[in-house]
């Protein structure tokens, strides 16, 4: 067991540093000398060549990128070139933002997912599995944004019960904090609902036809302990790694729902510098965000041996 | 017992119809617009802003006095070309990855998984963003952003299905009358691994759509004021109290789309997936 989790931890270093080489090299292609982006309209050429000095961009590219590895792993993330405020400490604090949003979106689609799809695999080809797909099917072609902007229409404009736009931390005020985050979450709980709720179904589908199954039945236990203490064991595995890709993508993936509820969130950040052209800042959130999804993944691998007893590396 | 089977069976064929129903729809009313329309695309009207739906208007106008109806219409077509030359260009280079390090195995396998997985340690939508920042908010850019994102899934499945075949007898025979490895990968193992490339490339013909219409939403997408499906909706947020069609029409052609793709998506995997139950 230890033997796997060290072998397993070994394996994210490698992975990690392709990560850094990709960014590094994305970052590259961007058009232009950087060094007029961090500058802007300075024209004193020994000026320039001083701070490129300075920013070691007159080294060779790999000498760059072991210098800016370096940096990483004390943590430097460098400056905003906006701002000129530090990236690390910008980043995170629009990362808890959307932390808060996506752990408690992706913990309930999950819920509702398990327990419906479950559901769903028992009553196969009947009236409330066809339902349940076809509920499922709809939410994954709704595009989130959209039923966000729907969301707003009917309870923050038409029936005034929640507020439109906006952001407090639920930190510092929860009651009223909990009421900016509701709309974000039920529309990420929605969209992100369907994929998981399907792989649920099959994965258990696949069960119930197995013979512990029919064994589980023959001992006179009820359906439900059946379902959701026998089958659901052996579907749970399968569904676990979905839902590590679904929170990673999120992360990833928040933008757009930050976009809508205008919610201070690393995704948003992201697409600001995007347009500010802040590359320091957007290679930042670049590593930020695919350090933590590694490292889901990491978690997720690690709950395997824990869940599942068969499971060996 | 029997014709209730019968009737379960067909049901399960009407997924892909209906799929497909909803598809053509799309597309029918879209090459309606696009042909028939009195109104440009970006032909502005400022006598007529915001004109509600109407017999001249189908969808109404928005903040421009533009025709929605035409610009959803020719949305359909931006989006569907976006997207499916992205997967397009994702399965040509995911075939030929996965097939080539597949087959050969050896230090090829491991360049190109390296490369596989160093992409797909990026979730969701964070790489295309990333060389959406370096290459600007251009078709060209989106389509080679989404290309790259999409190409390690095919690569992946390929590679796996190459690798399944590779020792089998036919591929012996091949070598033995003397085929090439070239021809022996590509004449014949290739095409035993059309399903599986079928299947996935429609479940990221889906997930290409969407982050296309999520790309122009953020304004990375098709820049205006060429109509875009996500622009359109973003557009609208400002004016959607009083003028809400400016947000239905848009949002209903994304989502019965992608319904319909999903549907068909699904048909095509009961029928052909292997993990798939048999009734």
């Amino acid at each position: 067991m230890l033997s796997y989790f060290f072998k397993r931890l070994i394996m994210i270093i490698p992975t990690l540093m392709c990560v850094s080489i990709t960014v590094f090299v994305v970052m590259r292609l961007v058009p232009g000398d950087p060094i007029l982006l961090v500058m802007g309209d300075v024209k004193n050429p020994e000026l320039i060549a001083q701070m490129r000095e300075q920013l070691g961009l007159d080294l060779p590219l790999w000498r760059q990128y072991i210098l800016w590895l370096t940096q990483l792993l004390q943590l430097d993330f460098g400056q905003s070139i906006v701002t000129g405020a530090p990236v690390l400490s910008t980043m995170l604090n629009s990362f808890t933002v959307t932390v808060q949003i996506v752990l408690v979106s992706v913990f309930l689609a999950a819920l509702i997912a398990v327990v419906a799809g479950t559901l769903a695999a028992w009553q196969k080809d009947r009236l409330a599995d066809k339902t349940i797909v076809g509920v499922a099917i709809l939410c994954m072609s709704i595009p989130s944004f959209w039923l966000g902007i729907a969301l707003i229409l009917i309870f923050g404009v038409q029936l005034q019960w929640l507020p439109t736009v906006g952001y407090i931390s639920p930190l510092q005020n929860f009651s009223e904090g909990i009421k900016f985050l509701l709309l974000p979450i039920i529309t990420l709980v929605l969209a992100e609902m369907g994929g998981i709720l399907r792989m649920v179904r099959s994965a258990t589908l696949d069960n119930l036809q197995l013979e512990y199954i029919s064994h589980a039945r023959a001992k006179g236990l009820g359906e439900m302990t059946v379902l959701f203490r026998h089958a659901m064991k052996n579907s749970f595995t399968p569904t676990l790694t979905l839902i590590g890709l679904v929170m990673g993508g999120l992360l990833g993936g928040a933008a757009v729902i930050e976009t809508v509820f205008t919610l201070p969130g690393l995704g948003r950040l992201l697409i600001s510098s995007i347009n500010n052209r802040d590359y320091i800042m957007v290679q930042g959130i670049m590593i930020l965000v695919s350090t933590c999804y590694v490292l889901i993944n990491l978690l997720i691998d690690m709950l395997y041996p824990l869940i599942d007893p068969r499971v060996k590396l | 017992m029997a014709a209730l089977k019968r009737m379960l069976s067909l049901a399960r064929l009407s997924n892909g119809l209906l799929g497909s129903a909803l598809l053509l729809l799309v597309l029918a009313m879209s090459l309606l617009g696009l042909l028939f329309s009195p109104y440009g695309t970006i032909e502005v009207d400022f006598l007529n802003r915001f004109a509600a739906p109407s017999l001249e208007h189908w969808f109404g106008t928005d903040e421009y006095g533009r025709d929605v109806f035409t610009r959803v219409a020719s949305g359909t077509f931006i989006s569907l070309r976006v997207s499916a030359t992205a997967v397009i260009l994702a399965i040509v280079a995911g075939v030929f990855i996965g097939a080539v390090s597949g087959y050969f195995a050896g230090w090829i396998d491991r360049i190109a998984m390296v490369i596989i997985d160093s992409i797909m340690a990026f979730p969701g939508l964070l790489l295309v963003l990333g060389i959406m920042s370096a290459l600007g908010p251009n078709e060209a850019g989106v389509i080679i952003a989404l290309g790259i994102a999409y190409t390690p899934s095919i690569a992946r499945i390929v590679r796996g299905s190459i690798f399944s075949l590779r020792e089998t007898d036919y591929v012996d025979a091949s070598r033995l009358i003397g085929n090439s490895e070239w021809t022996t990968l590509f004449r014949h193992l290739l095409p035993n691994c059309i399903t599986p490339i079928v299947v996935i490339s429609s479940s990221i013909f889906t997930a290409a759509l969407l982050s296309e219409t999520a790309l122009s939403f953020l304004g990375l997408g098709v820049p205006p004021p060429e109509p875009s499906w996500g622009s359109m909706l973003a557009d609208s947020r400002n004016y959607l109290v009083l003028n809400p069609w400016l947000g239905i029409f848009p949002g209903v052609a994304i989502t019965l789309t992608l319904l319909g793709i999903n549907l068909i998506g699904d048909a095509l995997r009961d029928r052909w997936d292997p993990r798939a139950e048999t009734p």
